[in-house]
């Protein structure tokens, strides 16, 4: 009974195969958000059709959101710019949903990044710019951060629930930079509206495109976003700390009973979290505002919620999700312009592929071809 | 009732869960339904009540034959089954469970309680259930609640009633009344089913054995009492099947756990574990008997670093280890098997490489600084898959697609695969079949042949006794008595389980 280990050249390696992803997680991962964005354009569709929208014109409104996304260098140019922070910000949420924590607080942690990064922008007068612009994101990304942690502190030390306590940090962050905006050393000099200094030359993120065209948005923020998708897929999949989000995301009692610490988890991933969008601040006002102005994360952080849930949490995912909602921003700037729709129908849009997205059995349902019927499961 | 099943096959795709199956199920009878887990027992069964529909063959009711479109009409033909896992609401009342879905109603759609108590009542008097009907689901003990299920199945006037492992849940008082409750409802003529793994059981209330093997049916014992364990096991399982645990001679070294005066508050603030000594020394086998809910599971957190304790002490090789973390214990050689592999010992959704690490993730041979060792966990993982026989496909499948007996395989893997000094097991086999059980019984002895001290916690008396070399019983958070696991007797520790042991401790 006792047998002895086998050495090690009589391991199978049969153990070792990955099987390919089946079917239903492809149809899970591809085929859903693709069904779920053909049905809200539909959708959207209808609403226009249902308020007294000619057809003709609903068929403009989206060759202008075609053209307005990819038609143009200028339409890509404004998608991508529009694209790095909400999937900066959405990685952040992304991050928090792996380490089980639903992060509300972007808004808020965008806010106080985007703020911090502010002031270091506007002051340091004199700082070569390869110092300054990393000097204002890293403010940035540590000041939402820091923000963030607190309800994450919260949570491990009292157990008061993310949810509220993000939505209250959002709240308190709302006022909170409307009042720092009137402060004397703040406040843009001559002006009496709560507008901020701008920030300096140097701390602006270069823009990369203008040998194109000078009107050219796009900056720098770009790689920064694509260094972060990477760094969060090495950070979730790589690394111990990843293995023990994502431990802690799927079983707190497992993974306490592994010995791993649930405070300081929690703190580290809103800590995270808050991080990433507070980068998305400081991308926003040193790449595309160049100063701060009231609500001026222009409700970002919301959306990425909905991009983090799109992207299935998977920092690939968010990539694509975040370039799909951008371009369903910048499209809908031309849509406006084009066809005279007002673009909270793309609002309208977003919202209907969320809704999609989190409900995959609508989506079988409503297409039941491109889906293999479910094979029922053997219980036992 | 009669029913026949004739020629029963359920596929899944192209796998045969149930091959063939005839069977013959008779008013005022026992049908035990005996198969490891996985064999097809509660597949054939969910086809007879309605939930699949069979591939093949079919069934007849009273010589008729029939066919199930759902749940719902086999209720109405009156075939009841009480599930395992139970389905009832925590906050309703007893009455308001039972009638939950068929709920009599006066005008204007009045829900007529008084008239679903009354008729609780009559159920409880005609089969001596004692179920207070305005008890709420949540106060009242897992063995009453299984008795609501019961309730809730006569109610719908069900002539057979199928029971799904229905002892699995039960402690051994338990165990007893329920099956006074199945005898009675034998008596007043209602055809019995009756699934499970557990051998005992089954000779002691079966009226007629049916033992089932890969979806088909391999043996038949009319006479329960003519056939002998090691038969049926033989037959489940089919090859023979050793319920000695093989292990050397007692012989006890050093000390290695020395608890003093322990104690342990529960999240109430209540006492748990009341002022607990002991010694687990270096290979020896201790064994904690008792009901469950006197305090082993406080016992096993405090131990292990997941619980802080209240008051005494805890050494370990002479080092005091009271305030150390779970962590630190893993560092000094500690094993854990936990009690509730699902949710605590396992993260069903990884794989079965990233089970195997998930607490030895940071150890130097996982991970260079902060990045993971993905190669090594892998070539490890498949080692260990081999070495202790996990039956899988891949190290990258969920642990969730795996039976309950591989999970806890995966565990025991885990905790035992790295060079351990102290291993707690927990219900190492709670649920399990005949197969898995020897299985991992055999290298729990194992590694305390190679010197580890073991504690070993259980609520199954017939683990305890065969896995033991000294037996600790622990009664409303106290050890209340101590047996020489060679020669303890059997019924003097299930008396010192209830609390009424009046020999003196060892």
């Amino acid at each position: 009974m006792n047998d002895e280990p086998k050495p090690a050249e009589g391991l199978s390696e049969a153990f070792l195969k990955r099987a390919a992803p089946d079917r239903a997680a492809m149809e899970d991962l591809i085929v859903v958000p693709f069904f779920a964005v053909v049905v809200a354009l539909l959708l959207g569709a209808l609403a226009m059709l249902a308020t007294n929208v000619d057809l003709a014109t609903v068929g403009r409104s989206y060759v202008a959101l075609l053209v307005g996304s990819v038609g143009s260098f200028n339409a890509i140019s404004e998608t991508l710019t529009a694209a790095i922070p909400l999937t900066l910000a959405g990685l952040g949420i992304a991050l928090g949903f792996r380490a089980g924590m639903f992060n509300i607080g972007a808004e808020g942690q965008l806010l106080i990044g985007g703020m911090a990064a502010v002031i270091a922008g506007f002051s340091f007068a004199g700082l070569p710019a390869v110092v300054h612009v990393p000097l204002v994101l890293l403010v940035g990304a540590m000041a939402g951060g820091l923000y963030a942690a607190i309800a994450g502190w919260l949570r491990a030390a009292t157990g008061a629930h993310e949810v509220i306590t993000t939505i209250m940090l959002n709240l308190i962050s709302y006022r909170l930079v409307d009042y720092m905006l009137r402060l004397d050393f703040i406040q843009r000099e001559g002006r009496s509206d709560p507008i901020s200094k701008s920030v300096l030359g140097s701390a602006e993120l270069p823009r990369i495109l203008t040998w194109l065209d000078p009107n050219l948005r796009l900056h720098a923020g770009v790689f920064l976003m694509i260094a972060a998708v990477i760094f969060i897929h090495w950070l979730l999949f790589r690394t111990r700390l990843g293995f023990e989000f994502r431990a802690s995301g799927e079983s707190p009692d497992a993974a306490r009973y592994a010995g791993m610490r649930a405070g300081l988890i929690i703190v580290l991933a809103m800590g995270m979290a808050g991080a990433l969008s507070g980068l998305a601040g400081a991308n926003q006002v040193s790449g595309v505002l160049g100063r701060a102005s009231p609500g001026f994360s222009a409700g970002i952080g919301f959306d990425a919620i909905a991009v983090a849930l799109l992207g299935r949490s998977h920092p690939w995912g968010v990539l694509l999700a975040g370039l799909l909602f951008g371009a369903l921003e910048a499209g809908g700037r031309q849509m406006q312009v084009d066809a005279g729709v007002s673009i909270d129908l793309i609002s309208i849009i977003q919202a209907l592929i969320i809704v999609f997205i989190a409900a995959p059995l609508l989506v079988r349902r409503l297409f039941p071809w491109g889906f293999r019927k479910p094979a029922p499961v053997a219980k036992e | 009732m009669a029913v026949e099943l004739r020629g029963i096959t359920k596929r899944f795709g192209s796998f045969a869960a149930v091959k063939g199956v005839n069977l013959q199920i008779r008013a005022g009878k026992v049908l035990g339904l005996l198969g490891e887990n996985g064999a097809g027992k509660s597949t054939l069964m969910n086809v007879l009540c309605g939930l699949y529909a069979q591939t093949e063959g079919e069934i007849l009711i009273d010589g008729k034959p029939v066919r199930f479109n759902g749940p719902g009409e086999a209720i109405r033909a009156g075939i009841g089954m009480v599930h395992q896992h139970f389905m009832l609401i925590p906050v309703f009342t007893v009455a308001e469970n039972v009638v939950l879905g068929v709920e009599p109603t006066g005008r204007f759609d009045h829900l007529d309680l008084d008239q679903a108590r009354a008729q609780v009542r009559e159920i409880n008097d005609s089969y001596g259930l004692e179920v207070d009907p305005d008890a709420l689901i949540e106060t009242l003990p897992v063995g009453v609640q299984q008795r609501v299920e019961i309730i809730k199945v006569l109610f719908r006037s069900a002539d057979l009633v199928i029971f799904d492992e229905p002892t699995a849940v039960l402690t051994p008082q338990e165990v007893v009344e329920f099956f006074e409750i199945v005898r009675s409802l034998r008596d007043s003529g209602k055809a019995i089913v009756f699934i499970t793994h557990k051998l005992g059981e089954i000779r002691e209330i079966s009226d007629h054995i049916a033992v089932l093997r890969r979806g088909e049916i391999v043996g038949h014992a009319d006479h329960p009492d003519a056939v002998s364990e090691a038969d049926l096991a033989e037959m489940m399982v089919g090859r023979p099947v050793s319920f000695d645990v093989e292990k050397n001679p007692h012989k006890p070294g050093a000390p290695l756990l020395e608890v003093a005066d322990l104690t342990v508050l529960n999240e109430n603030d209540d006492i748990a574990v009341d002022d607990v000594s002991m010694i687990v020394r270096s290979g020896e086998i201790v064994g904690i008997a008792g009901v469950q809910g006197n305090g082993q599971s406080a016992l096993v957190e405090a131990l292990t670093g997941l619980t802080r304790v209240a008051g005494g002490t805890v050494l370990f090789k002479g080092r005091d280890i009271t305030r150390a973390s779970a962590r630190d214990r893993h560092r000094m050689g500690f094993a854990h098997i936990p009690e509730d592999r699902q949710r605590t010992g396992l993260i069903p959704a990884f794989t079965i490489a990233e089970n195997m690490v998930l607490d030895s993730y940071y150890d130097d041979r996982f991970s260079r600084g902060p990045t993971m060792l993905w190669r090594v966990v892998n070539q490890a993982a498949a080692q260990a898959v081999q070495d202790f026989d996990v039956r899988a496909g891949s190290i990258f499948d969920a642990v969730s697609t795996l039976s309950g007996g591989n999970q806890q395989k995966v565990i025991v893997a885990r905790e035992l695969s790295r060079d351990t000094e102290f291993l707690i097991a927990s219900q190492p086999t709670r649920g399990l079949d005949v197969g898995s059980i020897e299985y991992i019984h055999s290298r729990i002895a194992q590694a305390r042949d190679e010197g580890d001290g073991v504690l070993i916690v259980s609520s199954e008396l017939d683990e305890i006794l065969a896995l033991s070399d000294r037996i600790l019983v622990m009664f409303k958070g106290k050890i209340v008595a101590e047996f020489d696991g060679a020669t303890a007797d059997k019924s003097e520790v299930g008396l010192a389980m209830a609390g009424r042991y009046e020999g003196a401790a060892a």
